[in-house]
């Protein structure tokens, strides 16, 4: 035998979409220690050099050529749209056409991990909620919202994913709202100078940092590890302390006005904020995190000064 | 300027309060986090924007009475459970305010508000701040692994909504409050509340009135709906509150309804007993 062959090779994770901020951020922490092949159809720029990239659509043929190619040792499917500008249709299409593919060749190739990144907002923001909701609550995020109604999707079919496939080692993390130097809509939102609030409301807010959430990721690869997760971050606060602590100055409007000037602005394309994610900043939709930091052992590391000074800091610069 | 105009008017708020009571309860601990708040965005400082009205209510309009209050442990989860009359439940505010200014240390007293409440602008915000929790089970099962009071209702709106010839007769006991307290292992503290009949003594419910404007009830009182909107305040009566001895139960809080009730009429039972001391002892509804 010779000495090469002793060693044992690094695991090989693939990573699907991961040209987003969030991808980029699984890929710089995980890349030292594993192979990562990165799947994406977007141009994937600013990535460390020893990881190959597929510049492909997560639904065309060729992406079976990566699992073919090699033995995985997991997959990460962070390919999952959120963008409300989209068209529904391709929306839906792209979201859930793409991880049943990504589950199939996960089956057909014997891949013994697969982690997915849902979301908190699947529970959805409603007055009836329990205040910290556990795994097992309804996905209602979808009564009102529906451009949530894919994710929901996704979520339910990796859960039939996972009864289906005991043999592989399905992980649903449900992070609360991400924030830190990404671009998505928490962390924009906390980033106006003058944010629009709802008058005589102030709900109780979970935050996490961008981080955190890649913690929970490279956590949820550790063999054995199975299930559905929430995550969070530091204690709950008031919306309002979180915007105070900014030194934001908030604009509280009469919640018929601000859902018809947002209607407005959204028609006229001034704005990219979907009317029914004002739930967000009106009511609680928190989670119960302890199965994480039981199971997983998830702890977080940054504090809510530390989100709150990497939000102010804006996105990466790329 | 602003921050003095601010705390100018922060103090003139607290006045009605003896300020040894208003710094005991702003320091009290009620769980909350690194930030000032418990999960469930209470913070004691809040309170400020409701005990000047509370205190009014209970020093000098309801001059409501005390008894026993030492029976409320100092800490630890324990669970208050009182009978719920009068039209409109002024009785859980006097409750809650006599555990935080004639209790020491102060406890605040958390109460379950119903589902609809966190929708209404302004109150909710207030109510959350001020420790009112969304009435669902599992919240309350956090509230008391949190070792708080939680002040609860066994009889709900049928208590409240009852007519006066049946005054001071105990209404059906829902069942949750004693699965709860099995479950979580929690000490129960009787509380009954005398004089809050009075407040509003209805003659009769006209439910089909109350269906078309969407109330619980529409009662009829001898100054409502007479006298217009002023008919619907409650006369100044004089409340009673008696505090019993913490009851302890053991068992499985997922055994049958007809074991789980035994337990529950115990504590009905000495609901009552309380009540009838109170009726006893007082010389008249006003004073």
């Amino acid at each position: 035998m010779t000495k090469r062959s002793r060693r044992r090779r690094k695991q090989r994770v693939v990573i699907t979409g991961i040209g987003g901020n969030f991808g980029r951020a699984v890929a710089r922490r995980l890349h030292r220690q594993y192979d990562v092949i990165g799947i994406d159809r977007r141009t994937v720029r600013h990535m460390p050099k020893d990881i190959e990239i597929e510049q492909v659509d997560i639904r065309r043929r060729r992406v079976e050529d990566v699992f073919r190619r090699e033995e995985l040792d997991a997959v990460v499917h962070l390919n999952i749209m959120h963008d409300p500008r989209t068209q529904q249709e391709e929306h839906h299409q792209f979201n859930i056409v793409g991880t049943q593919k990504v589950f199939r060749l996960c089956a057909e190739h014997r891949v013994p991990k697969v982690v997915v990144l849902s979301s908190a907002d699947v529970y959805g923001p409603d007055p009836r909620n329990d205040q910290f909701l556990s795994e097992e609550a309804a996905l209602m995020g979808g009564q009102n919202f529906e451009a949530i109604r894919d994710l929901i999707a996704l979520d339910m079919f990796c859960n039939t994913f996972f009864w289906r496939h005991p043999e592989i080692e399905t992980v649903i993390l449900r992070p609360v709202h991400i924030v830190g130097r990404v671009n998505n809509a928490p962390s924009k939102y906390l980033r106006l100078q003058k944010p629009p609030t709802i008058m005589g409301f102030d709900p109780m807010v979970q935050l996490i940092h961008v981080e955190d959430v890649v913690t929970a990721v490279e956590r949820a690869l550790t063999p054995g590890i199975r299930g559905v997760f929430n995550i969070a971050g530091p204690s709950p606060v008031p919306l309002s302390y979180v915007l105070n602590e900014l030194e934001r100055s908030p604009r509280p409007l009469p919640e018929p006005m601000l859902k018809s000037m947002l209607k407005t602005a959204w028609t006229l394309k001034l704005s990219d904020w979907p009317v029914p994610e004002l739930d967000h900043i009106k009511y609680v939709c928190m989670v119960d995190d302890s199965l994480a930091r039981e199971m997983l052992g998830f702890e977080h590391s940054h504090g809510l000064n530390q989100i709150l000074r990497d939000v102010q800091k804006g996105p990466e610069p790329w | 300027m602003l921050e003095k105009i601010r705390d100018r008017v922060d103090d003139a708020l607290v006045a009605p309060v003896r300020p040894d009571v208003w710094e005991r309860i702003k320091a009290m601990d009620a769980g909350q986090n690194e930030y000032g708040f418990d999960p469930f965005g209470f913070n004691p400082e809040s309170l400020k924007y409701i005990i000047p009205l509370a205190v009014s209510l209970y020093r000098h309009y309801f001059r409501v009475e005390v008894s026993n209050i030492e029976n409320i442990p100092d800490r630890g989860r324990v669970l208050l459970v009182s009978n719920h009359t009068g039209q409109i439940p002024m009785d859980g505010m006097m409750i809650a305010t006599a555990t935080l200014v004639d209790k020491r240390p102060p406890r605040m007293a958390r109460s379950m508000m119903e589902r609809w409440v966190p929708s209404i602008p302004f109150i909710s915000t207030i109510f959350s701040r001020c420790g009112q929790v969304v009435g669902t089970r599992e919240n309350a099962r956090i509230l008391l692994k949190r070792e708080n009071c939680v002040l609860v209702f066994p009889e709900g709106v049928r208590g409240v909504n009852k007519t006066y010839d049946r005054a001071y007769e105990l209404e059906r006991f829902g069942l949750g409050f004693m699965r709860l307290a099995l479950e979580t292992e929690t000490p129960i503290v009787p509380v009954g509340v005398v004089g809050a009949e009075e407040q509003m003594p209805s003659l009769y419910n006209v439910k089909s009135l109350a269906k078309i404007f969407g109330m619980p009830a529409f009662p009829i009182t001898p100054t409502w709906p007479l006298l217009g909107p002023m008919g619907a305040l409650p006369l100044p009566v004089k409340y009673r509150i008696y505090f019993g001895e913490p009851l302890s139960f053991e068992g499985d809080s997922d055994d049958e309804d007809k074991v789980i009730g035994a337990k529950v009429e115990r504590v009905r039972q000495s609901i009552r007993e309380l009540l009838e001391r109170g009726l006893e002892e007082r010389k008249g509804v006003f004073f």
